[in-house]
């Protein structure tokens, strides 16, 4: 018996990637770790957390896509709920490449699996070639200090980094803006230890009021908005890069607004969101 | 076309030559080492590139093309000596091309020039600089030997240089770094880590040596297969067995015991990946190699 269903096994063997004989891609994707990979995600998705996944339909289905959206709990479960919407719910069914915070392929065990499963390491050297080879990649401009909100701060966006812009009109990527809703509450950071986590190697250790970083089954949503198109070269002045990152920050916080008000509609019928 | 080959004996450079010899190329051949398969027809020099002798070679013979192949990896030579062949051997090459008229220089290099490091991009380009060397101290006289033959580029724009850093060859006989590595049933990794490797069947690295020289390449390459795999996928490929050790570990056990020995540094290697681009060599030659890999592991597999 194996760890995944037949589900996972089929929508695997449906990706379209370039895997050779032995099921590896040329990035050293591995088709047996995808299984593996999307067999544990699948009862978190479905069952852990109920994702709901509204708006697949803006994701192309093949080609080259940016997903950007916001960064939301402690530890990167918004990142993995994203990679299996996509694989779940998207017809066929799309890898999802992430760009991992650099600190992760210097960890033994975790690097290597990470990279048997599309998820390298975020330089702009990968993030470069990954689209022209048409992938679908998934950018959180918040970065580290984005998954270091606290619960209080969960709806906010801090700011965006603005790399993925210059990618994005440099390879005539189109974004697709993403609201993510969930993570604070399922683990809600109460403090941020940096000195314990610099000894573990990692940039952070969230604590939350039961002390480990272990998430609640809260329900969460992903909602994906129109692609935006940017014309450019990528080479632009500074500012205005900056304005064109303020209008994917503007989608993505339109996403989370209306989602939650929606949310709010749902269980509280004729009040306002707070 | 008359070739001249330094550095003749090794396992990749006497297949190079048999491989000119039948396409009907005059073959010279220099390598003070003794070997007992000399190619049908190849004329060959026992003398040190370094020493008079050799120059007495490109005098005489006057070679329209040198494939300079005299260099060796710490896993061959070590100490000074390695860095007097690889550094002073390239340069007295490069001296001699100039100073005897010859036309066109390809120096086989190696991939590794690039480095292993956690934080490098997978692809590497001909325009990136190496990485990683204060940690695998052994590679700066080959890395060195690269950015020396590249300078000809310049200094000798009447020459045609290539560059070509290949990536490890695998083929029966197991020569070479990786083969060398894999000649055990049991090969040792470091446990939690398993980067990719990529690699050619020995007779497509000739076929891309050969084009280099019929295309008249310029320029820097990097010449590469169809894609790289995981070491771990290479050893049980290829019918052998991994030994996962706490790297602490290896390093006292590597040398011992028939596992292979591997310079200091040389456990980076075993961490992270050195993966190549190698469009552009394929672009402006039409390289194909005609084994993927998984052909390629076959022809090395131990009998089960």
């Amino acid at each position: 018996m194996t760890p995944w269903s037949l589900e996972v096994a089929e929508r695997v063997d449906r990706l379209e990637l370039p895997f050779n004989a032995l099921g590896m891609d040329p990035w050293g994707v591995s088709r047996g770790h995808l299984k593996l990979f999307y067999g544990l995600l699948e009862p978190l998705y479905r069952q852990y957390f109920r994702v709901k996944s509204l708006g697949v339909s803006n994701v192309p289905p093949r080609g080259r896509a940016m997903l950007v959206g916001n960064h939301s709990g402690g530890i990167a479960m918004d990142g993995a709920m994203v990679i299996a919407s996509m694989f779940f719910d998207q017809e066929p069914p799309r890898l999802v490449q992430g760009m991992a915070e650099k600190f992760m392929n210097a960890l033994p065990f975790a690097a290597p699996l990470s990279w048997r499963v599309g998820q390298f390491t975020g330089l702009p050297e990968h993030a470069l070639q990954l689209l022209q080879d048409e992938r679908l990649l998934m950018v959180f401009p918040e970065g580290a200090r984005g998954t270091a909100k606290l619960y209080k701060e969960r709806y906010s966006l801090v700011d965006f980094g603005t790399g993925f812009m210059r990618l994005a009109l440099q390879t005539r990527t189109p974004i697709i803006p993403f609201g993510f809703l969930g993570g604070g509450a399922a683990i809600p950071t109460v403090a941020n230890l940096y000195k314990v986590g610099k000894l573990l190697g990692l940039p952070y250790l969230p604590v939350t009021p039961w002390v480990l970083p272990v998430p609640l089954p809260v329900e969460m949503e992903v909602h994906y908005g129109t692609p935006l198109h940017f014309e450019g070269t990528g080479d632009e002045d500074d500012s205005v890069i900056q304005r064109y990152v303020e209008q994917v920050k503007a989608a993505v916080a339109g996403l989370i607004e209306g989602a939650r008000t929606e949310r709010h509609a749902r269980k509280h019928p004729g009040e306002q969101a707070r | 076309m008359r070739v001249l080959i330094p550095g003749v004996a090794g396992g990749l450079a006497r297949q190079v030559a048999a491989r000119l010899l039948r396409l009907g190329h005059e073959v010279i051949g220099i390598d003070p080492r003794r070997f007992w398969d000399v190619p049908d027809g190849l004329e060959l020099y026992p003398v040190d590139v370094r020493k008079r002798a050799a120059e007495d070679v490109f005098r005489k013979r006057r070679p329209d093309a040198v494939v300079h192949m005299a260099t060796v990896t710490s896993l061959q030579v070590q100490g000074d000596e390695r860095d007097r062949i690889n550094l002073g051997g390239t340069r007295a090459v490069f001296d001699h091309c100039r100073t005897y008229g010859v036309k066109q220089v390809v120096f086989v290099g190696r991939h590794t020039f690039y480095g292993a490091a956690p934080d490098a991009a997978l692809y590497h380009t001909e325009e990136e600089p190496p990485l990683a060397l204060a940690s695998f101290p052994a590679l700066a006289d080959l890395v060195a030997a690269d950015l020396y033959a590249a300078t000809s580029l310049w200094r000798d724009p009447s020459m045609r240089t290539s560059v070509l850093r290949m990536v490890y060859t695998l083929g029966p006989a197991l020569h070479g770094t990786l083969g060398a590595f894999l000649r055990g049933r049991v090969v040792p990794i470091v446990l939690g880590y398993d980067p990719l490797f990529q690699f050619l069947h020995e007779q497509d690295a000739v076929s891309a040596i050969v084009l280099a020289l019929e295309k008249q390449l310029r320029g820097l390459y990097n010449v590469a297969g169809l894609q790289p795999l995981p070491l771990s996928l290479i050893i049980r490929e290829s019918g052998r067995t991994a030994l996962p050790l706490p790297e602490f570990l290896l390093e006292r056990v590597l040398g011992h015991g028939g596992l292979p020995g591997l310079p200091p540094g040389a456990l980076s290697h075993l961490k992270f990946p050195i993966v190549v681009d190698g469009r552009r060599f394929r672009e402006e030659t039409g390289f194909a190699p005609t084994r993927d890999e998984v052909q390629t592991l076959h022809d090395i597999q131990l009998p089960r």
